[in-house]
């Protein structure tokens, strides 16, 4: 066995030395890819412009005269660079994408095409209002959607990602409490299992953030969010279902009980997917919650992002929603971007624009190919995978909450990993050499050494199945002491495990020249 | 239903597997009460067809800022984007994957992250960037939080010429933490005012160059009083191709330096998504919101990038966060990266050039119609015209002539009284026949 500078081994038992090292450092056709920085030329271009004499006369010393430093690729180059590193990505259209929390989903083509189009894609947002009917109206329709599904007489469409919504939630919350005279009430209440986002929204908003109990049976303790609901607070934020992949069955009374301390109930709708269709938020007493257009209507992740957040609202909050938005009259659609008057009660403004279009598209393109019926089916059906890779890994994992249904993902725990020697991490990555991407590990927080797998409604039995059995043929290899299979893994991935230490430590977040000094433009 | 792949009988089977009876064993917890959702008032699932029929439909309602003569800009800019940016966004392996949490199969978005880092840098002039925001306006308002976590101060003084939205969402950002808010009145060529407002509680002063009027300004004084008086300077820039014919902020003493990057890569898609730039001094690297990339070595000593400084973020510091952001913009980064690849140094700076000649051209050509006036001293694509009627009503009746003339200031902030202000801007897709067909039809218009 060959082990590296810290330790690890670099290939797996039984794999002779020389196997799989080439001379260039390629593996096979997967090539090494320099940087721009490296591949580039300070005078090449992929573009062909006519260049105009500067005539600058007015800028006189505002000119730029020094170089900017960006090296440029023709278009050939640029194209190999690329596609070279999509080689090293995993994606949903690869395989069976299992992170809890996280919703990768199948990603229509007919969106793309459809966010494309020139009325859409080449739209500019000041376009007045006589010339952008079309846009308007479907943010209307989209509007008209969401707010049927989720029984809310109003939604905020701005926010442009999961965590701005909640943002744009809780400045709802603190509006109106201002509005009643209640701006004394100074804190938020999140359950230990909440998305990180949650807690940092309700700071970032300027709440002090109480934590509330979780029961054993993984949801909100209410005993003790009684204990903590007082005339301070404003708000509680839970998550429906929520992290554990549970449904809070307590979630009526969590309503009322708020309710009745004088706070709003905010509803992290992350996790929508998994009832949308067959529940309606508006009927548990919800007054206010996000929907990840991105995760439960399929817009693509991108590597990160763009998301988008739509927040709908209850009757209470409504006036409290930013511009702009959306009204219909009779000469047709109007956007109103600065209210006045009695409408003008709104918090202000989220964005500078009116939200992501791009992804108001995606998303009714696919609200209409599933219609109210297929939507249900959604649902129906990201609850049973879930629950299907739920009874089929118990055999050789330990689900976190046996008892029960789960929703829309199965949360375990490490206990059946002790002894083997093999950590959550190390089980993880070796998933990757079995061509998985990981499932979310070690979050939920409540859960010791946690993995969460979300399997969404996107994917075949036969696909599950395949899952399943890798997860099964790995866990019995833990088991059966084959250790170094993890400890080092992954092997076969473009990389090795990654050093994030060092990378915290010295932080190189930019590409330096190795010579101090780097090529002029001039 | 195309998207879903389980047949009746494979629910039957895996029911079967589970020990449910039927799908409704599987949400019993859900209170009776809400169990049963009516949507009775949306269609029922589509066809490809039927769905295309009707987004192209609505699609047809809107008009592209390509269909014709078109001078908008105002924090949104028209320019052409090759057509080898868009073919790469689509290619599933960016498009379709997730936050690049497992860095051995994400390498491909890592690097691309690492490199967009690395070009915000250079174009703003500083020495880190994060790996991108939501948009300008939301990078705005995080760059104000952010310089109150470093001087522990509590004002921040908005200039002028600051975008109104800008100025709006800093505004509601800010309030909500309990910062004081100085935002001054607008104002086309009035930068350095903000230096009169700085005092020992300021936080940051936060400018614009080129402003919401167009003007570029030399803040190289801005950022010399701020810094006296130990607060931060703040530039914002919404046109991101004006990097390549100006001074940078860090060269003018920024920092921390945020721009809209729609410019570069991105398409105007009505207001988003869009691409927030965000770059810093080193020395504050820790109080930066939002994603870094950086790079370090795998097991066997190679190359590779990871997030990092992650303990800044939500997920590890929850209430104790920089930000709560947790998606960013990485495929609008990814487009960024691309076309400013592709243009390079060479490009960027021919293409600036290019949108200023262009902008020039405009000004002459307008500057000859009787009754009309040239606000903006210095611009570099776009800038400010006084017109002898209400600008929005004289561009809602050149719409029906198949011309967008511009953005009516009053649109962006009805409150500021100058209804006659009309921002116009050219780029290069502006063509001589454009700007003479806004001439003819204003000419027309104005009656003459």
């Amino acid at each position: 066995m060959t082990m590296n500078s810290v330790g690890r081994p670099t290939r797996p038992e039984g794999q002779a030395a020389g196997v799989g090292g080439s001379l260039t450092g390629a593996r096979g056709l997967l090539q090494d890819e320099a940087l721009i920085f490296e591949l580039g030329g300070w005078d090449k271009s992929g573009v062909d412009l006519e260049a105009p004499a500067l005539d600058a006369s007015d800028l006189g010393d505002l000119v730029r005269k020094t170089p900017i430093g960006i090296p440029g690729l023709s278009e050939p180059e640029t194209m190999r660079h690329y596609v070279r590193l999509s080689q090293k990505n995993h994606a949903i259209d690869l395989a069976l994408y299992p992170l809890g929390s996280c919703t990768m989903k199948h990603n229509p083509r007919l969106n793309e095409k459809m966010a494309r189009l020139a009325g859409f894609g080449d739209l500019h947002p000041l376009t007045p209002v006589s010339a952008s009917q079309g846009a308007l109206a479907l943010m209307d329709r989209l509007a008209h959607w969401l707010k049927t599904m989720t029984a809310m007489p109003a939604v905020a469409m701005s926010p442009k990602a999961g965590a701005h919504g909640e943002l744009c939630g809780l400045l709802c919350i603190k509006a109106a409490h201002e509005a009643k005279g209640q701006g004394h009430r100074r804190t938020v209440l999140v359950p230990t299992s909440a998305h990180g986002t949650n807690p940092a929204t309700a700071a970032f908003v300027g709440y002090s953030v109480t934590e509330i109990a979780q029961t054993d049976d993984g949801r909100v303790d209410l005993a003790d969010l009684e204990a903590k609901l007082s005339s301070d607070v404003a708000a509680i934020m839970v998550t429906n279902p929520n992290t554990c992949g549970l449904f809070e069955r307590d979630i009526i009374e969590i309503a009322r009980l708020t309710h009745a301390a004088g706070a709003y109930f905010y509803c992290d709708g992350a996790n929508f997917n998994a009832i949308v269709g067959r529940v309606r938020p508006g009927d548990l007493g919800v007054d206010a919650m996000h929907i990840n257009l991105h995760k439960t209507f399929s817009t693509p992740h991108g590597g990160g992002g763009p998301g988008a957040g739509p927040v709908v609202l209850s009757e209470a909050l409504a006036p409290f929603a930013p511009a702009p938005w959306v009204v219909s009259g009779p000469k047709g659609f109007d956007l109103i971007e600065s209210p006045e008057g009695e409408a003008a009660q709104g918090f202000g403004r989220m964005v500078a624009f009116q939200g992501q279009m791009g992804m108001f598209v995606r998303a009714y393109a696919y609200m209409l190919s599933h219609g109210a019926d297929g939507l249900r089916q959604v649902a129906e059906d990201a609850v049973l995978n879930a629950n299907y890779i739920k009874a089929r890994l118990s055999g050789v994992m330990t689900p976190a909450f046996p008892d029960g249904p789960c929703m829309h993902e199965a949360l375990f725990d490490d206990h059946w990993l002790e002894g083997t020697g093999v950590t959550t991490l190390d089980f993880a990555k070796a998933m990757i050499d079995e061509g998985f991407h990981p499932m979310t590990m070690y979050f939920p927080l409540v859960v010791h050494g946690a993995m969460l797998i979300e399997p969404t409604e996107t994917e075949s039995k036969q696909e599950l199945d395949r899952f399943c059995d890798a997860l099964i043929a790995l866990a019995n290899a833990a088991k059966a002491g084959d250790v170094n299979r993890f400890t080092g893994a992954p092997y076969l991935a473009p990389l090795r495990r990654l050093d994030e230490t060092q990378a915290a430590r010295k932080p190189k977040l930019t590409w330096k020249p190795v010579s101090q000094t780097p090529l002029a433009a001039e | 239903m195309r998207y879903l792949p389980l047949t009746p009988a494979d629910r039957t089977d895996m029911l079967s597997v589970i020990g449910a009876k039927s799908i409704d064993d599987l949400f019993v917890d859900v209170p009776g009460v809400a169990r049963k959702a009516e949507l009775f008032d949306l269609p029922l699932h589509a066809g490809e067809m039927e769905v295309e029929r009707e987004l192209a439909a609505l699609a047809a309602l809107n008009r592209p800022a390509g269909a014709g003569p078109f001078f908008c800009g105002a924090g949104a800019y028209k320019h052409h984007i090759p057509a080898t940016v868009d073919h790469v966004i689509q290619r599933s392996e960016f498009l379709t994957s997730y936050t690049p949490y497992q860095p051995e199969i994400a390498q491909g978005t890592l690097q691309v992250l690492f490199e967009f880092q690395t070009q915000v840098a250079a174009l703003t002039g500083l020495e880190v960037a994060n790996a991108s925001m939501y948009d300008g306006s939301t990078a705005c308002a995080e760059a104000v939080m952010m310089a109150q976590r470093v001087t522990r101060r509590n004002k921040a003084v908005l200039s002028g010429g600051l975008h109104p939205h800008y100025s709006a969402v800093t505004q509601t950002i800010a309030h909500a933490e309990g910062m004081e808010i100085n935002r001054l009145a607008a104002a086309i060529d009035a930068e350095a005012a903000v230096v009169a407002e700085i005092d020992s509680d300021t936080a940051c002063v936060v400018v614009q160059t080129p402003n919401a009027f167009g003007t570029v300004t030399d803040v190289t004084r801005i950022a010399e009083a701020a810094h006296a008086a130990g607060a931060l300077l703040i530039v914002v820039t919404t046109e991101a191709v004006s990097f390549g014919l100006l001074k940078s902020p860090g060269e003018m003493g920024a920092d921390i330096a945020v721009a809209e990057g729609q410019s570069i890569g991105v398409g105007l898609s009505y207001g988003g998504p869009y691409v927030g730039l965000f770059a810093c001094k080193e020395k504050y690297v820790r109080q930066m919101p939002g994603r870094l990339c950086g790079e370090t070595l795998d097991a066997e000593g190679r190359r590779g990038f990871v997030l990092t400084l992650s303990t800044r973020e939500q997920h590890i510091r929850r209430d104790k966060a920089t930000s709560n952001i947790c998606t960013n913009s990485g495929l609008c980064a990814l487009a960024f990266t691309i076309h400013l690849s592709l243009l390079g140094e060479r490009g960027l700076r021919d293409l600036a050039a290019l949108n200023h000649s262009r902008a020039r051209q405009l000004r002459d050509a307008l500057a000859a119609i009787p009754g009309v006036e040239i606000l903006t001293p210095r611009f570099f694509n776009e800038f400010a015209v006084r017109l002898p009627q209400d600008a929005a009503a004289v561009v809602e009746d050149l719409v029906g002539q198949g011309i967008i003339a511009g953005a009516p200031y009053s649109r962006l902030a009805p409150e500021a009284g100058l209804d006659d202000v009309l921002l116009v801007a050219a780029t290069e897709t502006t063509t001589e026949a454009d700007i003479a067909a806004l001439i003819a039809a204003m000419k027309g218009r104005f009656g003459q």
